[in-house]
């Protein structure tokens, strides 16, 4: 797009303030895994690695991010499942209540997390809870999934906008049947997308506290949860700092490795 | 959790106050609220073998492996010693205790007062047999037989610890030293937007007992047994106070920062939060106002359904333990129930600190407890506010 | 499009007897436009409508309930009261107004901050310089919000580093409502930037070239071509950071002062007072607010731009 210089150095300007309005803060945290004083006094009045060592030998924080791992690979997946399913129906078929389906499938993550999650535990408590089953780690994957289901939803309905249904066709005029076309054509098409969609689901998941308090049976920590429980104890909350800074720097991995897949297929919206 | 937890730790101790105060409730139990009386239980008569394992609700902190702190750890060797592994439930609220005893499928609990009485009741937790818990005779007589772990001088329970809320304020900003809550009540305060108090309903208690004090006419005869007119001129004094408050807090960490920058300089606190915020150099100082204070203690029972009784006992006989008893004191940081935990802690001043031994100190506080509409102060003729109400009318004095 | 050439290929262990039944299937498929929909929607319907939605009505069922107040047993008694209470008291309304009021200053905040931002990425940016800013705006997303949240409170301390930008000890904005919108704006800013971005980046480059052509400035095709053609995703952005800011009730407590919003009553009433009814009527006022405004931007095509 033709801009003027002086538009092009303000966009530049912006993005730049942007960055730092984004950065500081995590810049802060990180600064703070190192700042001797309890509760991050600043300017830092002292130095001190103790907190990265205390934070390496602290189990709690290591189990907690297995938990979060899990809870995260278990809501991804079901959100793939339902999200895929859900977006061949819509974009697919033309069908009574299509509109309705799809402000369905937004709602759980539009409706705030409070909402969500006192909904679920009370529905927990007064159904499922009187047949035996407490809630626990599979509770917290369930309302971790509800909200996930639409980011994977959306990725893939937009792929398969863009797809047409051509090749598709094409595939089962040679012969092809259906699962046999979803294999070979459909499915390679919509990896990027699915991977995108799936990214953004665990990182959502990952994240999550809110519908996690409510959710999670009483012995199930996730990192979230394990981080609210020590953030308010003086004694460990310098600890969270150093996790979160594993936690961003950890992070790029998948992120790079998800702007690598979808930029091999042309613009996956993540 | 920690501001649930907190919470819960101190709706326990609410009742206990009566007998510290020394007028309205027997100092030794009665009947329940409106004269409710506990199902009958039987406790457990003798001691057996060990069952292999236990199942525990409790609070974070109070059930430590060495997974949080290597250094922090009072299970492992419990589980060597006796055979009996621990599987421990951490709990963020004295509901979510309630209704994970109501499965049936955990043995030992560490209630706080709201909890504790709801358990009584309910039928779901057993008189104790102290005669088997051999460190019971350690323990503070503060701490026995109370409103909220006893029933008509049957014990439900071992006290795990205590604290008061105390007055903190910053030495260089607020002078003179204050010694009354009117350093945080008065609408004239020069420290107005600086002033931080406890956020919970439960903080109504602090403004009923300030006007116990000062507003004599008004009767009220415990904090946390307040009928309609009572409770109305609290909320009044609350939304008043409002104006002067710069933040509430619910969580250590918070109010430590808070106080270190100077962003309050006057305000309720405990006595872990004033040793924290001293230890990280802030220029501060607690008192116990002439007024008295709020405080909270636990409590831990046995399920009366347990499957593990004596492994239940065994720890419940492990956490009052003077070394056990003492660790958790300070990682929590509590005074401990057993007197000779204040020979063990390492550091050998907390007990002082914590005022562990001093009855006089303890004898001014008012322990948390659930306000229900049968006044917990004895009186029949009319009916209190609940909790519910209580949570409500915060909400109208937050605004 | 490499995938595709894998169809000619013999199709592995698929052998012509396992494929039989499957061959069936599919045809059968292939005849039965129903039965291929209902395959596809049952499982998310079924999830949806029964575990999502079915929790949400025992949730507001329940608001009808009381809660008897000594054993925190559930009275199981339809009564309006603690809708009344609602409607009555005072309160609940200064609270809602200043939640939704919270909400759209961070929403606006957000738009503002995200716009320059995404369309620097979109359009100004060089292909391998993107990529690095779309990572750069994802990353925060990683770092727990409660650690983001504290360290804004370390900032916005009495003579913090934000009081220093502004001069001194208490000139800055401190702990309260203003600093509630600023930290919820920074937390859900990445939720506004990338689907602005994502529209962004599918808005032909010759649509703006066209636009130059026919004598628009840079200034004027902002104005008349891309503005109007990102608005679904600006909206979709708005249902996150709207969303998201009306159910806070942590970043008030962390940094609000002695502010409260309307996720702090709810958590409130159920967290501490065990009063799931009042709490479920409390959260009927979010979940009004947020249906409407999606049912509005309903027809944008925003909803799809999540």
């Amino acid at each position: 797009m033709t801009l003027s210089r002086g538009a092009r150095w303000l966009l530049r300007g912006a993005m730049a303030v942007g960055l730092a309005f984004v950065y500081v803060p995590l810049a802060l945290v990180l600064v703070n895994s190192f700042n001797a004083d309890r509760t991050f006094a600043w300017p830092p009045p002292r130095w001190t690695t103790d907190w990265w060592v205390r934070a390496w030998e602290n189990a709690g924080a290591r189990e907690a991010l297995w938990t979060s791992t899990t809870a995260g690979l278990g809501a991804t997946a079901v959100a793939l499942l339902l999200g895929t399913l859900v977006a061949f129906a819509v974009q697919r078929y033309r069908f009574f209540g299509r509109d309705a389906v799809s402000l369905l499938v937004v709602l759980p993550i539009a409706l705030p997390g409070i909402v969500t999650g006192i909904a679920l535990d009370t529905a927990f408590r007064s159904l499922i809870e009187p047949l035996g089953v407490g809630k626990g780690l599979f509770s917290v994957i369930v309302g971790h999934a509800t909200f996930c289901v639409v980011v994977v939803y959306n990725n893939v309905l937009a792929r398969l906008r863009r797809l047409g249904g051509n090749l598709e066709e094409a595939s089962a005029d040679l012969g092809a049947d259906t699962f046999q076309t979803f294999r070979y054509v459909t499915f390679p098409l919509l990896r990027s997308a699915l991977f995108a969609g799936g990214l953004l689901a665990f990182a959502l998941s990952f994240d999550e506290i809110i519908v996690t308090t409510f959710t999670a049976g009483p012995g199930v920590q996730t990192l979230p949860i394990w981080i609210f429980n020590n953030l308010f104890r003086p004694n460990q909350a310098p600890v969270i700092n150093v996790v979160a800074a594993v936690l961003i720097v950890l992070s790029i991995v998948p992120i790079y490795l998800a702007q690598r897949v979808s930029d091999t297929a042309a613009g996956g919206r993540l | 959790m920690r501001t649930t937890r907190v919470f819960t730790a101190v709706a326990a101790a609410g009742l206990l106050a009566l007998t510290g105060c020394g007028d309205g409730g027997g100092a030794t139990g009665g009947s329940g609220p409106g004269g409710i009386k506990p199902p009958k239980i039987d406790k457990l008569a003798s001691l057996g073998a060990g069952e292999g394992q236990v199942n525990i609700v409790a609070w974070a902190g109070y059930v430590e492996n060495g997974s949080t702190d290597p250094k922090v750890d009072w299970v492992t060797g419990f589980e060597k010693e006796t055979g009996c592994k621990v599987n421990v439930k951490v709990a963020g609220t004295s509901d979510e205790m309630v209704t994970l005893m109501k499965t049936g499928d955990y043995d030992v609990v560490s209630a706080s007062g709201d909890a504790s009485l709801r358990l009584i009741y309910g039928g779901e937790v057993a008189p104790v047999n102290t005669d088997l818990v051999a460190n019971y005779k350690d323990v503070f007589d503060g701490l026995k037989l109370k409103q909220w772990n006893s029933v008509d001088g049957v014990a439900y329970g071992i006290p795990h610890g205590r604290g008061a809320n105390v007055l903190m304020y910053r030495t260089d900003k607020v002078t003179p030293a204050p010694t009354s809550w009117s350093a945080v009540f008065d609408p004239n305060s020069p420290y107005k937007g600086k002033v931080t108090a406890y956020d919970s309903p439960i903080y109504l208690a602090d403004a009923a007992l300030y006007l116990m004090k000062h507003q004599p006419e008004l009767g009220i005869k415990n904090p946390y047994a307040l009928d309609d007119k009572q409770f109305a001129a609290a909320v009044d004094l609350l939304k008043k106070q409002n104006e002067l408050i710069g933040e509430y807090w619910s969580d250590y960490t918070k109010e430590v920062q808070a106080f270190k920058s100077g962003n309050s300089v006057v305000g309720t606190a405990w006595q872990v939060i004033v040793n924290l915020a001293k230890a990280d150099g802030a220029p501060v100082e607690a008192v116990l106002p002439s007024e008295g204070a709020t405080g909270w203690s636990d409590t831990w029972m046995i399920s009366a359904k347990a499957k593990h009784p004596n492994c239940g006992y065994l720890w419940m006989n492990h956490i009052i333990d003077p070394a056990a008893n003492g660790a958790v004191a300070e990682w929590f940081g509590e005074a401990p129930a057993n007197k000779l935990a204040c020979d063990k802690t390492a550091d050998k001043n907390h007990c002082t600190t914590f005022h562990a031994a001093d009855e006089a100190y303890f004898d001014q506080v008012w322990f948390w407890s659930t306000p229900v509409e049968q006044c917990l102060d004895g009186r029949t003729d009319v009916k209190c506010k609940d909790y519910a109400a209580w949570t409500q009318a915060w909400t109208t004095i937050k605004g | 499009m490499t995938a595709l050439s894998t169809v000619d290929r013999p199709a592995g262990d698929d052998t012509i007897a396992a494929r039989g039944p499957v061959r069936r299937l599919s045809s059968w498929l292939h005849r039965h436009r129903g039965a291929r929909l209902a395959g596809l929607l049952s499982a998310p319907l079924l999830w949806l409508l029964v575990a999502y939605l079915g929790s949400l009505a025992v949730l507001f069922v329940s608001a009808l309930w009381t809660v008897n107040s000594f054993t925190g047993d559930l009275v199981r008694q339809p009564t309006f009261a603690n809708f009344r209470t609602i409607l009555t008291e005072e309160v609940y309304r200064t609270v809602t107004l200043r939640s939704l009021g919270v909400a759209a200053a961070v929403t606006v905040i957000d738009v503002l901050i995200a716009l320059p931002m995404a369309f620097f990425m979109a359009k100004v940016a060089s292909p391998r310089s993107r990529r690095l800013l779309v990572i750069a705006i994802l990353t925060p997303l990683w770092a727990s919000y409660l650690v983001k949240a504290y360290a804004w409170r370390v900032m916005l301390a009495n003579d913090g580093p934000v009081d220093w930008l502004f001069g001194g000890a208490g000139n800055g904005p401190g702990y309260g409502l203003l600093a509630t919108v600023l930290v919820l704006s920074y937390l859900w800013l990445p939720y506004m930037i990338l689907p602005i971005y994502a529209g962004l980046e599918r808005l032909p480059d010759s649509l703006l070239e066209a636009s130059a052509d026919l004598g628009a400035r840079g200034g004027r095709t902002v104005r008349s071509v891309v503005l109007p053609m990102i608005v679904p995703s600006v909206i979709a952005g708005s249902i996150f950071t709207f969303s998201l800011s009306l159910g806070d009730y942590i970043t008030v407590q962390i940094v609000g002062g002695k502010t409260q919003l309307i996720g702090n009553l709810v958590y409130a009433n159920i967290g501490a007072a065990n009063n799931l009814p009042f709490s479920a009527a409390l959260a009927t006022i979010p979940v009004l607010i947020m249906v409407g405004y999606l049912v509005a931007v309903r027809r944008s095509g925003a909803l799809e731009e999540l």
